[in-house]
């Protein structure tokens, strides 16, 4: 794959047993600055441990991981690295103005960019809502906004944009585009297949390995198939004739 | 060490305390009706009154502050919240000093208004100085926030944190002096309560209910609770995990 922007993220050997499951196994990965990566697959197939591994809160059994010429989760990172869990982390008897203002004195952030953020996720209305009072998807957003506090050059997005309606992730999406165009390097994953052509480049997971790492375009044109959904089958299909059932 | 973090931690759990108005009453109005229900049942027997008071001054902190910084801190780590903040700059000892100084705060102000209901309206004959009967109360109050920060580690849900109530806090509570003196229990159980942090607890409030000056069992008992409090503090520490599994 051509790439311009310089290497952010590296993973060699990675490997992470979680309970009696290898949810990882022999994992390498690059990521660059300035683009948008998708990573997708099936429920279970290893997206948040992933990511969990790269922000540097995932117990690893083997491998190594280096963000920003550093160890994950190494003290540098905590404050250059973004990170949105699956589920919304925040405090639901606080507002979200409350929230975002805790977070950016943990982060050492001007006060400033709460307000901007509010701005980004299209919250602003809402800064002295009560948390526990918001619908799912706003509540979403408010974790998602914590992760642009600090003005993060890595960003790892668990499925921020699950529960919004279209007008929503479109905007979201063009958010990442416009962070990612700005020099961050962006990685968000979904199990909605047609988010991925918004992405740069996808990387395609399967019960812990990724089979495919390529652009929207250029994994249809390997595929030979017209949408990202059945390219996906088409690879699963083939690992399963070159490698055997797994289970 | 950021002092600044400590105090965006403590200023946080202060407001969402204040929004919980149940949570603000179980810490400052019910260990008031407690003494109070204690003084109307020995209304005509004062000598009672003036024997439990002190101990119970001792204990209704301890367990109040137990219960809530144990809930609390579970559901940060069940939330999420925890996790982000450890992939934050965040110190451990941060956190956890950030959440001692809030509920330290909490427990002085329970302690003012337990301490003054007591001596000023119940007339509690404490020989001690209030002064000092407040501060053996917060040092017994910060007690139970500190092994509730610990204890927290080890429950998956707030259910399973409640239950650490019955089975680390009421065998303390039988065997901490305040149904029979410590001396009067067989031997065996006199050295598993020497062993055990209420013991010193409710020994320190006595020590304050019959003796005018400072002692220096008051002293040492003081410093028993301090170093158990510090301990939990430490292992709870220990039990915040950047990486989990
Ligand atoms: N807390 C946990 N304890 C033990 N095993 C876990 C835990 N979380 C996930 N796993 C296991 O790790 C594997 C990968 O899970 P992971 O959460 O990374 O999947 P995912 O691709 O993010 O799925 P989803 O799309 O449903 O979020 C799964 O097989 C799962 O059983
Ligand atoms: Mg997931």
């Amino acid at each position: 794959m051509v790439n311009n922007g310089e290497t952010t993220v590296t993973v060699a050997g990675l490997r992470v047993v979680r309970g009696d499951e290898v949810a990882l196994d022999e994992l390498n990965l690059r990521l660059f600055a300035g683009e948008v990566t998708g990573l997708l697959g099936p429920s279970g197939c290893g997206k948040s441990t992933l990511m969990r591994s790269l922000v540097g809160v995932q117990r690893v059994q083997r491998g190594s991981i280096d963000v920003l010429d550093v160890p994950a989760g190494a003290g540098p990172n905590r404050s250059r690295v973004g990170y949105v869990t699956q589920s919304p982390s925040v405090y639901g008897n606080l507002t979200v103005a409350e929230n975002l203002q805790f977070f950016a004195a943990v982060l050492g952030a001007p006060g400033t960019n709460v307000k901007r953020v509010l701005t980004q996720v299209d919250l602003a209305e809402y800064a002295d809502a009560l948390v526990n009072r918001l619908s799912g998807g706003q509540r979403n957003r408010v974790s998602l906004a914590v992760a642009l506090l600090g003005e993060p050059v890595v960003l790892i997005l668990d499925e921020p944009t699950v529960g919004l309606d279209p007008v929503l992730r479109r905007d979201l999406w063009a958010l990442f585009h416009q962070l990612a165009a700005a020099g961050a390097t962006v990685v968000v994953s979904s199990h909605v297949m047609d988010e991925a052509e918004r992405c740069d480049r996808l990387l395609l997971m399967r019960d812990g390995a990724i089979i495919a790492d390529d652009t929207p375009a250029g994994l249809l044109a390997t595929t030979g198939t017209s949408d990202i959904e059945a390219a996906f089958l088409h690879l699963v299909q083939q690992a399963q004739v070159t490698t055997g059932v797994r289970s | 060490m950021k002092p600044r973090i400590t105090f965006a931690v403590t200023a946080r759990i202060l407001r969402q305390l204040r929004r919980d108005h149940r949570t603000l009453a179980l810490m400052l109005v019910v260990p008031c009706l407690l003494l109070t229900l204690l003084w109307w049942m020995f209304v005509d027997n004062e000598a009672v009154f003036d024997r439990l008071g002190g101990p119970l001054l001792a204990l209704f902190p301890f367990i109040v502050m137990f219960l809530v910084t144990s809930v609390t801190t579970l559901t940060e780590r069940t939330s999420g919240t925890l996790e982000r903040l450890l992939a934050m700059p965040m110190g451990k000892l941060e956190f956890l000093l950030g959440y001692a100084l809030a509920f330290g705060l909490v427990a002085v102000m329970q302690s003012v208004l337990a301490v003054s209901l007591a001596v000023g309206l119940l007339d509690l004959d404490a020989r001690g100085s209030v002064i000092t009967l407040g501060l053996v109360a917060v040092v017994d109050a910060l007690l139970g926030t500190a092994l509730g920060l610990f204890v927290s580690a080890f429950a998956r849900t707030e259910f399973q944190a409640v239950q650490f109530l019955p089975a680390l806090v009421i065998p303390q509570l039988l065997l901490c002096g305040l149904f029979t003196p410590r001396t009067a229990l067989p031997p065996a159980l006199e050295a598993v309560s020497d062993l055990l942090p209420l013991s010193y607890a409710v020994a320190a409030m006595q020590a304050v209910g019959t003796s005018a000056t400072w002692t220096s069992d008051l002293t040492q008992d003081l410093v028993v609770v301090t170093a158990w409090a510090l301990g939990a503090l430490a292992l709870g520490a220990a039990t915040l995990r950047r990486r989990t599994a």
